[in-house]
C-alpha cells in the first residue's frame, strides 16, 4: 500500500520539480523566432535609417494617401468577404445537412479540400477565368476590388462552412420534424429553428475568416491588380521592393495591432462561450 | 429534413449546383485546363499540350520543387517536433504560463505571414546573427508559421486524452521518460501525424513570408509561381502549381503511410 503510494507520488513530485524548465525549450524557439523579430519591428518602425530615435517615419507614413487607401481597401476586402462567406458557408451547410442529394457528401469534401489549397492558386484561375482573354471575357473585373473579394469568398467559405455544418449535425432531425408538424413553413423553421442554433458556430467561423482576410497576402499579390493594394501589399513593397524598412515596419505595426485586437477580442468570447465549432485547426 | 416536398426540393438543388460548380468547381477545373493548354483566347483553350507540365519538371521549376519539398520536410518534422514538446510541457505547466505561451504559440496565425517575413528580416540582417541571404531564414519563417497549427493540433488531442494509462504505468514504477516514450508518445502519434500533414500542405502553400526572406538560391515554387505569373506567362504559372499540388498529395500519402506503419509497430509491446 505504501509503496503504491509512494510510486503514484514520485512522477507528480518530479513533474512538479521542473515544469519551468521542460518548457523553456520552446519558449525559446518561440521567443527568438517571433518575439524578438516582433520586437525589432517596433524598434525600427521609430529609428531612422542613421539609428537615430524619431516619430518622423510614423508621421509621414501616417499621412501618406496610400496608406489611407491601403486600409480602405484592407477593412473594405476583408468585410465584404466575411460577409459573402457567411452568407455562402450558411447556405452551403444548410442545403448539405438539411436537403441533402445524392453526392452531397463528396460535394462537401470538396469544398473542405479547398483548405489544403495554397490561397494564391484561386486568384491564379481567376486570371484565366475572369481575365481579359479567358473564358467570360469580363475586361477589367480581374483587376478590380471585387475581383479580390470574389476570391476571398472562394478560399475562405469553408472556414464557415466547416462549424455551420458541425453544429447542424447536433441539431436533432425531431425539432424540424416537430416545428413543421406544428404547421412552421420552410423558411420558418430556417429562420425560428435553424439559424438560431448554428449562429453562434457561425459567428465563431466568420470571426476567423475576418482575422484571416485580414491577413491575406497570395490572392491579392497574384491578382496584381495596381490599384488594390491591401496592408500586407504595403509592407510587402515597402520592405522588399524599396527596401524602406522603417515605413514597412509603421505598416506592420499597425496591421499587427489591428489584428492582435480582433485576435483577443476573439478568443475572449469563443473560449468563455465554449464555441469549439471554429477550432483554428481546420 | 428543412424542405418535405420533393418538387420543392429542386429549385434550392439547382442554387446550390450554380453556385458550387461557379464558386469551387469553375477554379479548380480551369486551372488543370490551362495547365494543359497550348493558347487560350476563347471560352475553351485553343489545344492541348503537356510541354508546360514538362517544363514545370525541369530546370529552374524542378529546382524550386525540390526546395520546396525539402523546405517542407525539415520545417515540418521540426515544427511537430517543437509543437509536441511545447504541447506536453505546457500541460503540466502552471496555469499562467500555460495561458500566456498558449496565446504567443497562436500567434503566427492572427499576425500576417508578411509581417512575420519582415520581422525576420530586421532582426536577422544585422549582429548577433546575419542569417539574410541564407536558406535558414526560409526555413525559420516556415518553422514558426506551421508551428502553431502542429502546437493547437497536438495540444487539442492531448486534453482529449486518458491521462490515466500514463498515470498506472507511473504507478507500475515507469520513469517518466519511459512514460512519455512508451505511452504518451505513442498515444500523441495519431495527432503527431496530422500536424505533420498539416504543416507540410501549409508549408507548400506558403508565399508571403517567404517572398520577404528568400535568398536568390533557396527560391520555393510558390515563389517561382509568383515570378512566372509576373512575366506574363501563365500557363507555365498554372502548370508549376499543378505539379506543387501532385507533390503536396504524394508528400502526405507518404506521411500518412509511414505513420501508419509507426502506429501499428509502436503500440504493441
Amino acid at each position: 500500500m505504501t509503496t503504491a503510494a509512494l510510486a503514484v507520488e514520485r512522477p507528480a513530485r518530479a513533474t512538479r520539480v521542473s515544469p519551468l524548465l521542460w518548457a523553456l525549450p520552446p519558449l525559446v524557439v518561440l521567443a527568438g523566432f517571433l518575439i524578438y523579430p516582433l520586437v525589432l519591428v517596433g524598434v525600427q518602425s521609430v529609428t531612422n535609417e542613421d539609428g537615430v530615435r524619431t516619430l518622423e517615419t510614423w508621421r509621414s507614413v501616417l499621412a501618406a494617401g496610400e496608406f489611407h487607401r491601403a486600409i480602405g481597401n484592407t477593412v473594405l476586402i476583408a468585410g465584404a468577404a466575411t460577409a459573402g462567406c457567411i452568407m455562402l458557408g450558411t447556405f452551403f451547410a444548410v442545403v448539405l445537412a438539411l436537403v441533402p442529394f445524392p453526392g452531397s457528401g463528396a460535394a462537401a469534401r470538396a469544398v473542405d479540400t479547398l483548405l489544403a489549397f495554397p490561397s494564391f492558386l484561386i486568384a491564379l484561375s481567376f486570371t484565366f477565368l475572369y481575365g481579359a482573354a479567358g473564358v467570360l471575357q469580363l475586361g477589367d473585373f480581374l483587376y478590380s476590388r471585387w475581383c479580390v473579394i470574389l476570391a476571398e469568398i472562394t478560399f475562405y467559405t469553408p472556414f464557415v462552412m466547416r462549424p455551420a455544418l458541425a453544429a447542424l449535425t447536433h441539431l436533432p432531425a425531431e425539432r424540424l420534424a416537430v416545428a413543421a408538424s406544428l404547421g412552421a413553413r420552410p423558411g420558418q423553421v430556417l429562420r425560428r429553428v435553424v439559424l438560431p442554433e448554428i449562429a453562434p458556430a457561425v459567428a465563431a467561423g466568420g470571426a476567423l475568416t475576418l482575422l484571416l482576410t485580414l491577413n491575406e497576402f497570395g490572392i491579392v499579390l497574384f491578382i496584381g491588380a495596381k490599384d488594390v493594394i491591401t496592408l500586407p501589399m504595403l509592407v510587402h513593397s515597402k520592405g522588399v521592393v524599396t527596401f524602406d524598412y522603417p515605413s514597412a515596419c509603421v505598416v506592420a505595426v499597425v496591421e499587427v495591432a489591428l489584428s492582435a485586437l480582433l485576435y483577443l477580442l476573439y478568443r475572449r468570447i469563443f473560449r468563455r462561450k465554449g464555441a469549439r465549432g471554429a477550432d483554428l485547426v481546420p | 429534413m428543412l424542405i418535405w416536398s420533393r418538387s420543392a426540393r429542386w429549385p434550392i438543388w439547382a442554387l446550390f449546383a450554380a453556385v458550387f460548380l461557379v464558386i469551387v468547381a469553375a477554379p479548380l477545373a480551369v486551372l488543370v485546363a490551362a495547365a494543359l493548354a497550348t493558347e487560350w483566347n476563347d471560352v475553351l483553350p485553343g489545344g492541348f499540350t503537356v510541354a508546360h507540365l514538362g517544363s514545370a519538371l525541369t530546370g529552374e521549376n524542378q529546382g524550386s520543387l525540390l526546395v520546396s519539398l525539402q523546405t517542407a520536410a525539415v520545417a515540418g518534422l521540426a515544427a511537430v517536433a517543437v509543437g509536441t514538446w511545447a504541447a506536453l510541457a505546457l500541460a503540466a505547466a502552471p496555469r499562467w504560463l500555460r495561458k500566456g505561451a498558449d496565446g504567443l504559440l497562436h500567434l503566427p496565425v492572427a499576425i500576417p505571414s508578411v509581417v512575420v517575413g519582415l520581422g525576420l528580416l530586421v532582426a536577422y540582417s544585422r549582429p548577433p546573427l546575419l542569417l539574410n541571404g541564407t536558406r535558414w531564414i526560409v526555413l525559420i519563417a516556415h518553422l514558426v508559421l506551421v508551428l502553431s497549427f502542429s502546437y493547437a493540433t497536438v495540444s487539442s488531442a492531448l486534453a482529449r486524452i486518458d491521462d490515466s494509462y500514463a498515470q498506472v504505468a507511473a504507478s507500475l514504477g515507469a520513469r517518466p521518460a519511459l512514460v512519455l516514450w512508451r505511452v504518451r508518445l505513442p498515444m500523441l502519434l495519431p495527432a503527431m501525424s496530422a500536424a505533420a500533414a498539416l504543416a507540410v500542405a501549409l508549408s507548400m502553400g506558403e508565399v508571403g513570408a517567404t517572398i520577404m526572406v528568400y535568398p536568390p538560391d533557396w527560391r520555393t515554387l510558390p515563389v517561382t509561381v509568383f515570378t512566372l505569373t509576373d512575366r506574363g506567362r501563365t500557363f507555365d504559372a498554372a502548370a508549376a502549381t499543378l505539379i506543387l499540388l501532385g507533390a503536396t498529395l504524394v508528400a502526405l500519402l507518404i506521411l500518412g503511410r509511414v505513420s501508419r506503419g509507426r502506429t501499428t509497430t509502436g503500440v504493441s509491446p
